[in-house]
């Protein structure tokens, strides 16, 4: 693998560990498996396209964000007021949003930002050893950011609830706290962070393609589910850096699976296959070991 | 204080396992009053609890708690004026947040929940002091998960937490009966306790006959979703746990299950 690969691995990482960060919110502090993450990484990247066609790259990541929220709270109003398992509420936000996201983007299945701003334009030209580092350093500017303020945000008595909220809802319903609000807190934050990596990437790649979250989740749980196994739980800020760490190391697995030619078609197979394997590990262990 | 005006419960109404599981049940409390709840398997015990809690929405009736009438309340908004300690160890706190974030939760009971500090020193401090109280030496592990404590240990803590902010009404379902005899005896003292320092008005579930003679200042015994039997005052005082057996059996023309009920 060369360098040059190495480093765009890395890159890809840093920006979909934002995403792993969302993925974790909703699948370990609510303990929901939430599906809308196909969706709305998407969202993110479609509305931040527009937003960059309109001259307005940075607004376009902060209103990505917003977009996201929203599609996380349609998702928890579906569970907590209509009562549809989290599952399939997940997954009709999913369905319902790639009809949205072709609004957003007028009904092209794609954009092209080619020549357009994007957030990493005032950054290029950092360039060291061939590689152009602008877009690696500002994603992780933004990671380190997120992750800081997602530390704080657990911290906080809010923050507290959402933990509880995954651990136990019954026993935090009775000491006084409405559940069905915290879940809708935590599917919004969720699925902006999402929508966020979505917008980095499409300004990263000058590309937004409406099919472009196929497997988002899987990767995102592949992610959180690789830092935890490698990295460790022990304490929460632990345990958010272990998700980034995974994310990153997701990417230089799957660069290492295309160097010895597998062919790209193939990725989805190997990430559905890493997060069976990685799921089944206490089984696998006790079974073989 | 509280007031239970002819509440009625079916569950499942329509199928075929239709079940009335409380049936026009009265039940009106003072302030201080400590009751003790017994009856067989099915009796309604938990039902009862359970719908003045919320956790169940009820048929008919109404519940009138501080002369405010909570029946159409949600659960969490009752959970302000009620504390709760249930039977399984595990539902009465988070395992995997540390015993100072549970207690932090407890502790915000009726106050608002945003971005302030989950946890402050102040607070700290004060959870120390309180878990000293409990002689468990939790007061040295406050910063250890809750999954680490034993099934004891954690009903002492969810009884602290219940109670941290004094609630109107603290609603006890068989809190000690999957402990071992030597701690539950613990947490049932313990209990006895924090109910009379505090003045706590308070209805408690158990399958103890003896304790529930020796416990509270008043015990009602309950059989197919009804009462059957309300002791208070002189007459409580003068009940042995055989008169109570005869009691019920005649009452309720049912055999009492006697290898769920511990008579001694
Ligand atoms: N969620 C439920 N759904 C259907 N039926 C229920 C439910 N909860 C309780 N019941 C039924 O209602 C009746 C009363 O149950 P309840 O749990 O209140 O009894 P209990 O007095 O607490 O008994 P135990 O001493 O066994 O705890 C029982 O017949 C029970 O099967
Ligand atoms: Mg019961």
């Amino acid at each position: 693998m060369s360098v040059l690969v190495l480093l765009g691995s890395i890159e890809l990482g840093i920006i979909y560990a934002i995403m792993a960060l969302g993925v974790f919110v909703s699948f370990r502090t609510l303990n929901m498996p939430d599906l809308s993450v196909d969706g709305s990484f998407v969202l993110g990247a479609a509305v931040s396209a527009v937003m960059s066609l309109n001259g307005h790259p940075f607004l376009g990541l902060g209103i990505a964000f917003i977009a996201g929220c929203g599609a996380g709270s349609i998702t928890a109003l579906l569970h907590t007021k209509l009562k549809i398992q989290p599952l399939l509420a997940g997954i009709l936000t999913m369905l319902a949003l790639y009809s949205l996201n072709l609004k957003v983007m007028s009904g092209r299945a794609n954009i092209p930002l080619i020549n357009k701003a994007t957030v990493f334009k005032p950054f290029e030209g950092i360039i060291l050893g061939g590689y152009d580092y602008s877009k690696l350093l500002f994603s992780l500017a933004v990671l380190t950011l997120l992750l800081l303020l997602l530390l704080l945000f657990l911290k906080t008595r809010l923050g507290f609830v959402l933990r509880a909220t995954g651990d136990n809802d019954q026993m935090v319903r009775a000491l006084g706290v409405n559940t069905d609000l915290v879940i809708l807190v935590g599917l919004a934050l969720s699925n902006g962070l999402v929508a966020v990596a979505g917008a980095l990437i499409a300004q990263s790649q000058s590309f937004v393609d409406v099919g472009m979250g196929i497997g988002m989740v899987v990767i995102g749980l592949a992610s959180v589910i690789i830092g935890e196994v490698v990295f460790g739980v022990s304490s929460l800020l632990r345990r958010l850096i272990a998700v980034i760490l995974g994310s990153i190391l997701y990417r230089l697995i799957i660069a290492f699976a295309l160097d010895i030619g597998m062919p790209p078609t193939d990725l989805k197979l190997v990430s559905a296959v890493i997060v069976a394997l990685a799921m089944s590990m206490p089984i696998l262990k006790k079974r073989f070991l | 204080m509280l007031r239970v005006e002819s509440l009625s419960k079916t569950f499942g109404k329509g199928s075929t396992n239709e079940k009335l599981a409380l049936n026009e049940i009265n039940l009106s409390l003072q302030e201080g009053e400590f009751v003790t709840i017994i009856g067989g398997n099915g009796a309604g015990k938990s039902t009862l609890l359970n719908c003045i809690s919320g956790v169940y929405e009820i048929d008919e009736g109404r519940i009138i708690l501080d002369s405010k009438d909570v029946t159409s309340d949600p659960e969490y908004k009752r959970s302000r004026h009620i504390g709760r300690v249930f039977q399984d160890p595990l539902k009465g706190t988070a395992h995997d947040m540390t015993i100072e974030e549970n207690l932090a939760i407890a502790f915000a009971k009726g106050k608002p929940v945003g971005l302030q500090s989950g946890v402050t020193k102040k607070d700290t401090t004060l959870f120390k002091e309180r878990l000293e109280l409990l002689d468990l030496g939790l007061e040295n592990r406050i910063r250890q998960k809750v999954g680490l404590l034993s099934g004891g240990q954690r009903q002492a803590l969810t009884l602290l937490m219940a109670t941290i902010i004094k609630p109107r009404l603290l609603l006890l379902d068989e809190h000690t009966a999957a402990l071992d005899p030597t701690i539950a005896r613990k947490v049932l003292s313990l209990t006895r306790k924090l109910v009379s320092e505090e003045k706590l008005c308070t209805l408690m579930i158990t399958h103890n006959m003896k304790a529930s003679l020796e416990y509270g200042t008043r015990t009602i015994m309950m059989h197919g979703g009804k009462i059957m039997m309300d002791l208070q005052g002189e007459e409580r005082e003068d009940m042995t746990v055989d008169r109570l057996i005869e009691q019920f059996e005649k009452r309720s023309g049912a055999e009492l299950d006697n290898d769920r009920m511990l008579l001694s």
